[in-house]
Order: C-alpha cells, then structure tokens, then sequence
C-alpha cells in the first residue's frame, strides 16, 4: 500500500453524556464484541497499509488497554506497525493536542520520517467496512488535491452534528459547513480523507504557523477553493457513534440480518482484542429473543431486543428489554431493565428497576468489587 | 548458556481411534471440545499457567489442523525469543528414518531438542484429557520427594480399577507395585498419563531402551526404572480430570459443562483455558429461538431451539430446527425444522431440511460396535446429508451423501456409511 494511516481516536465529547467518563468514544464497546476503534483498526489492516498512528488524548487508559499488542489486528510488523501518540512535553511545546489539525502537526516527525507518498486519515468513532485502496485510486483517477469520504443521510434529524458538504456532478466539494444550525444540504463527511503525505505536511506547517488547529475549520474549509477536494461517496452502511442515541441505534441496528451478514460473514473480517472467553452459557429459565449475546455470559433470565456484550450475569427471572449491557455487568435477580445503557462493570441489585423514558437511559451503579 | 529448569513435551501424534470418524482428518488432540475448545488447549494452557514456557508437540497422525492450530503459539503465550512451543513431527535422519513407533520412541527420537535447554525436570503429557493442573505443584513435590520419576495419579471407584494402569504405593507415596488392568486390583490409584521425569534419568532411560520396539512411557520405561532402583513416586490428584478417549467419555464431558455449576467450571477467571479464536463476533438469538441448558460459541446464529447441548462457533440452526442433548461443532448448518437427537456433529457438517438424527430403537452397529455405541449419532467432518433423510441410533455417516446412498431416505440404527474416498 503506498499509504500511512492515521486514526484519530482523541476525542470526547457532551453529547456521549456519561458514557465517556471513563474512556474515549473510540474504547466504547460496540455489537457486543467489538471497539469503536477496530472498524477503523481492521479496514487499515485489510486494505494492508502496514504502518498506523492513533492519535489520542482524552482518557486513554481503557484505548491503551485495548491497543496494549498490536497482533490482533495484523500489525506488528518489522516493515510498519501500530503507534500510539499520546500528547507529551517536548523542547518546543507543552501543550496538549488543541485539535485535529495540531493533534497530527505535533507527530510531524511520524509523516516526515515516512516514506509513502500518500496519507489514509480515519477516525475512531465510526462503523464501518471499507477498503481505503478504493479512495486512494479514486483520490488519483480525480488529481485531487484532497479526497473525503462521503455519506448522504436518510435521516437528517442530527445532521448539525456533522460536517457538511455540497459537491458537483464531478465529485469536487463546493461547499463545507462544519456543524450548522440550519442546512438544506444532506451530504455529511465521515471524517475519512486521503491526501498526499508532503501537502499534508505543508498545510500542517502553514496552519500551526498562523496558530489554526482544527483540519475542518482551519484547512478543509479554507482552502476548499484553492485545493481541489473531491468527495468519495460511500453507498455502505456508516454510522458514527458519537451521541448516546447514535450509539444506542448502532448498536442496535446489528440486529438486523443485513448489517449482521454485512459485518460478521462477510469478508474481510473485522478483528479485535481476543479475550479468551469461555462459550455464553444458558440456564433453565434462559429466555433470548432477537438479542445478541457475547462470550463469557451466563443466562438465567429473559432478554428481548438487546445486545449483551461480554462476561455478562443475567439473575433468575431478571428481565432485560431493548437494552444495551456493556462489558462485565451484573445483573441480579428479578431486576427489570428497560431502554438502557448499562456501564460496564455495573452490579445491579436484585429486584431493581430501571427504565429509559425519554432514549435510552444511561445506568451506572459501581461495584466495590472493583476498586 | 540457555537452562529451563523444566520443560513439557506433550504427545499430540495418536489418532485416538476410539473417536470413529471425528479423527478420520483430524488427530485427536485437535478435536473441538466445548464449544471453542480444541482437546490440546487444556495441556497447553495447564503449562502456560504453570509457568512452562518449552513444549515440545509431538504430531504424527493428520497433523495440518493441528498444526494450524497451534501456529508459533501465540494464543497461549507460548511465542517466545527462547522457548515458547515447538512442533516436533518424524523427520528422516542418516541412519535410519522411522516413524513415532512409540510413546517415549517420539521423546528418544527428539533428545536433541529437550538437550538444547539443558533441563533438569522434563514432563511428559499426553494431549487428550481435560483438566486444569499445576505441574508447578507436581514439580515441588517431585523435588520435595528428591524424586527420580513422578506419576500423577488419581483416585478411581475401585470397581472401575481394573480398566487403568493401577499404582500401589507405600505410605511415602513412593510406588512399590505397577499393575495394568488387574483383575484384583490392590489400589485404587489410577496412573493418568503425566509424568516428571528428572531429566538424567529419562535421558539415560531413553538411550538403554532405544532399540525397544515401540518403546512405550507405561510398558517400557516406567518398569525399567522400577527395575533398576529409581525412587518412583505417585503424585496423588484430586481435581477434575477426564480421558475423552471414546465416543461417550467425550459426549459425557462435553455435557458435563452445561450443568448449573459444572464440576469442571471454564468460568473462573483463575487459570484460564486459551484457545485460537476463528470466530469473534457474538451470537445471535432469532426472535423465534429458545435456548435451554446450553453453551453456545461465538458468532452462531440459533432461530431453532436448543436443549442440553454444546453449540461451537459459526454454526447455524435453522428456524423450526430442534438440537436436544448433542454438541455441534464450528461452522456447521443445520436446516429447516430438522431434529437432532443425541449426536456429536463435527466441523463444517452441513446437515438439509426436515432431517430426523437419532430416531428408533437402539441397534448394534453392523460394523464397528465398540466404537458406535451409548446411542449416539456421530457425523463426521465435511460431511452433507441431504434434505429428508432419518438417521437411527448407534451409527455413523462421513463425506457427502445423497439421497441415493440411503435406503427409502434412512440408515438405520447401527447404520454406517462412510463414503468412497473416506475411512
């Protein structure tokens, strides 16, 4: 691949309420199994670009964990390999990462010290299936100066959340507005572009130059009539899981047959940390209905329209509905949990109730057992 | 100079006969167990969190999925700059090349590679029983003993006595008599395959013993060392340990995980089993499914229902399907309202519609009656039945059947076909 890869995995935000206390959007938990960050993680490795920086900041601790051997997703390599660039003090800075733009101008070294001609950047948030070799001959095919990857919605409803984009028949982005209050336009970027590794580099310098650190706001729209930038647009499933109801609805939609097929059967796979789980066990009294269960669970109650992940304790009669349960929680007995999100590693008592009114309710009860 | 105070050497190369058509491709150690499991996982895993980082896999018989398998042992820790796990097949040498004609045959023919780590203690284990142990225990007491070879034993009902190779020992343990398969047993001890051996004396054992026809760890070196004065001791062991040699010991101890809390608990977080995952994705469970008294593996797709049963990775089960008290293994199909009775399904088995396994009254199996019994349906690797079909109790299919290979769409019970190509 004449490729590099960079994944931006820094971020946090308000709208992922308290579900990113503890982690970056790109350590949540996603289809039972996976991490945000294996989509991005496994299209590089399947579009075979052998070297990978994640960029991240904010509280890595549960990315880092993740990322802690870089074999599950093929890297590792003696040509290449998977890094991770945390912000660090350095003769000429002490800053943290004050956006996008800065979080890569403060690895310049990692593009300059690289020899590939050209630059796959990607975020951590996004489900997705994609093979980057498809933009980057598109990116040539076009001479553009910058390609981005773009995804008309069906569903505008949250589409201030986004950037986005007017382009012309030919594909060349005329117009980029990052995050409107009001827009008619329905096209939005997924925060996947290719450039060539030097014109990245230049406009870097430039930018840090006149203290601009978003690559949006600072680069894309700037320079939008000057650089010739072309949208790549992808007809696949997308989801950004950035807001709790995004993350909720993704989540949810792989219990669906077609994204179920789209991402678990069909080739390339999507790899992630293997946890040495044992099989998911069911009881007497185990009753799953259109649910996803993960490794390690042990059923004794009723789940409907719910996606457990792994190591999950289901009590005797305990009922679970239209429900997210992440990694490790307990759930006693005769509890009853509706339309919620429940942290992993929560211990839900006996008898409990709780149910999500208005969305999904975001349900957090520490155990002792693990502080 | 490189020192591994001890290393294993695990025995992966039988074909374990026993098993019929599951180990017609596979050799023994690779058959799945539990859902996820391979058999050699539990031997390897035992030796990682033991603290052994050196094993030798002796293969011989089928070894690619064996080989696969293990890879350069990543899943257990065992990719290491010095050390880390080996596989050992037969190799040609300019005197005489041989096939593993024997169990301490395959160690004598790989001294060079126990040699190379200078060792001081060297376990033998063999790779199909199930259990979790720590040779680390075992190695103190060998030592504690001041030991030359120690026998893991354990305790069996003294009725079942005489189906083992029984150990009587004196009130230090230390063995005083060998009895294989006595009719009056003196004790209930039953050696169980694993040894430490001080690596002296197995050294000097090997190399007395090296023109023994099919030289064998029970029948050859064992009694050479009783004979010669060696200080033997039993290590007496009280967990879970189960030989899955035949058809029904395997069938029991793939059941045995399924109780409420099996004896044998893969639900700890203490002493983990590793295994090389295929399979990431979770498993769903379709809105029509239901699932009682069950392991189900990674990535399976259940729309049928599921009753005391062990289910591996990947497989499928059709809507109006129903699996009662059989285990399925990776990546097989089962059709459309297809019922399965009692039957043990390996790998990539694809399995039609409206098919009936397990029906009728029990019947001697016509050809192979030892193997075939207990009432089990076995189905072996990449085999098709095809839509329609009634399958009786006590038989065997293997290879990719049609309707023309059965008698008015059925074998019945005690059947066996095995088609062309096929063993």
């Amino acid at each position: 691949m004449k490729a590099i890869g960079i994944i931006l995995a820094g971020g946090n935000n308000r709208m992922m309420r308290e579900l990113t206390n503890k982690r970056a959007i790109a350590a949540m938990p996603i289809a039972g199994s996976y991490r945000g960050i294996d989509f991005a993680l496994s299209n590089m490795s399947n579009s075979r670009i052998q070297k990978v920086a994640v960029i991240t900041q904010y509280n890595a601790r549960s990315l880092n964990s993740h990322l802690s051997s870089s074999k599950w997703w093929d890297f590792g390599r003696k040509q290449g390999g998977l890094y991770v660039f945390t912000p660090t003090i350095t003769a000429e800075s002490s800053n943290w990462y004050r956006g996008t733009a800065d979080s890569i101008y403060q690895n310049i070294h990692f593009l300059k010290s690289s020899h590939e001609p050209y630059v796959v950047i990607a975020s951590g948030d996004g489900v997705y299936k994609m093979d980057y070799n498809k933009i980057l001959e598109y990116h040539i095919e076009k001479k553009a100066d910058i390609t981005m990857v773009v995804k008309k919605l069906t569903d505008r409803s949250d589409i201030n959340r986004y950037g986005v984009v007017a382009m012309t028949d030919e594909g060349r982005i005329t117009e980029i507005e990052e995050k409107p209050l009001e827009t008619n336009l329905s096209t939005v970027s997924t925060g996947i572009y290719v450039i060539r590794r030097r014109l990245l580099i230049e406009l870097l310098e430039k930018a840090a130059e006149e203290d601009r650190h978003e690559f949006v706001r600072d680069i894309l729209v700037r320079y939008k009539n000057i650089k010739k930038i072309y949208g790549y647009k992808l007809d696949t499933y997308w989801s950004n899981i950035s807001t709790v109801d995004a993350y909720y609805k993704t989540n949810m939609d792989f219990l669906n047959k077609d994204v179920r097929d789209y991402f678990f059967k069909q080739y390339p796979d999507v790899y992630s940390k293997v946890e040495d789980l044992p099989p998911a066990k069911y009881n007497f009294g185990a009753n799953v209905k259109n649910s996803l269960v993960s490794s390690g669970s042990i059923v004794n109650g009723t789940v409907e329209n719910s996606v457990l992940f792994k190591k999950i304790y289901v009590g005797n009669n305990a009922v679970i509905k239209n429900s997210i349960i992440l990694n490790n929680a307990y759930i006693g007995d005769n509890a009853y949990i509706e339309n919620c999100i429940v942290e992993s590693n929560s211990t839900i008592k006996a008898n409990a109730r709780y149910v999500g009114e208005a969305g999904p309710q975001i349900v957090i009860e520490d155990s002792p057992l693990y502080y | 100079m490189i020192k591994k105070e001890m290393i294993a050497m695990l025995l992966a190369g039988g074909q374990g006969s026993r098993l019929g058509v599951l180990t017609s491709k596979v050799a023994k150690p690779a058959v799945a167990f539990g859902g996820k499991y391979r058999i050699i996982d539990f031997p390897l895993s035992n030796c990682i969190n033991s603290g052994i980082d050196t094993v030798g896999v002796l293969t011989q018989y089928q070894p690619l999925r064996l080989n696969t398998h293990i890879g350069i042992g990543i899943p257990w820790d065992l990719d290491r700059n010095v050390g880390g796990v080996t596989v050992l097949p037969p190799y040609e040498k300019s005197t005489n090349s041989e096939w593993y004609t024997g169990t301490a045959n395959a160690i004598y023919q790989n001294l060079d590679y126990m040699e190379q780590f200078n060792p001081e203690y060297v376990l033998i284990l063999s790779g199909d029983h199930i259990y979790k142990m720590d040779y680390k225990i075992m190695l103190d007491y060998h030592k504690a003993n001041n030991a030359d070879v120690t026998i893991a034993a354990m305790p069996v009902p003294i009725e079942e006595a005489s189906r083992f190779g029984i150990v009587v020992t004196d009130g230090d343990n230390k063995i005083t008599e060998f009895e294989e398969k006595p009719a009056n047993p003196k004790s209930n001890l039953a050696s169980m395959g694993i040894y430490i051996f001080s690596w002296k004396i197995l050294k000097d054992a090997l190399i007395k013993l090296k023109d023994q026809q099919e030289c064998d760890f029970g029948k050859h070196i064992i009694p050479y060392c009783f004979n010669s004065n060696k200080r033997i001791f039993a290590y007496e062991y009280n967990g879970y340990w189960k030989d899955v040699g035949t058809l029904s010991s395997y069938w029991e101890a793939n059941m045995e995980l399924i109780d409420i809390i099996p004896i044998f608990n893969l639900y700890e977080e203490f002493w983990k089993i590793y295994t090389s995952n295929d399979a990431i994705p979770p498993q769903y469970i379709a809105s029509d499914a239901y699932i009682e008294k069950s392991i189900i593996g990674d990535g399976t797709e259940v729309y049928g229902k599921v009753f005391n049963s062990v289910i591996g990775s990947g497989v499928v089960i059709e809507e109006g399907a129903e699996v009662h008290d059989s285990i399925i293994m990776n990546n097989t199909k089962i059709g459309k309202n297809t019922i399965i009775n009692k039957s043990i399904i390996a790998e990539d088995v694809t399995i039609g519609d409206n098919v009936e396994l397990g029906v009728g009254e029990e019947a001697e199996n016509i050809k192979l009656p030892k193997i075939y019994n207990s009432g089990l349906v076995t189905i072996g690797e990449c085999t098709v039945i095809p839509d329609n079909i009634k399958v009786g109790k006590n038989s065997a299919i293997s290879g990719v059947t049609t309707a023309s290979d059965y008698t008015d769409n059925q074998l019945a019970s005690g059947g066996f076909l095995i088609k062309a190509g096929e063993e």
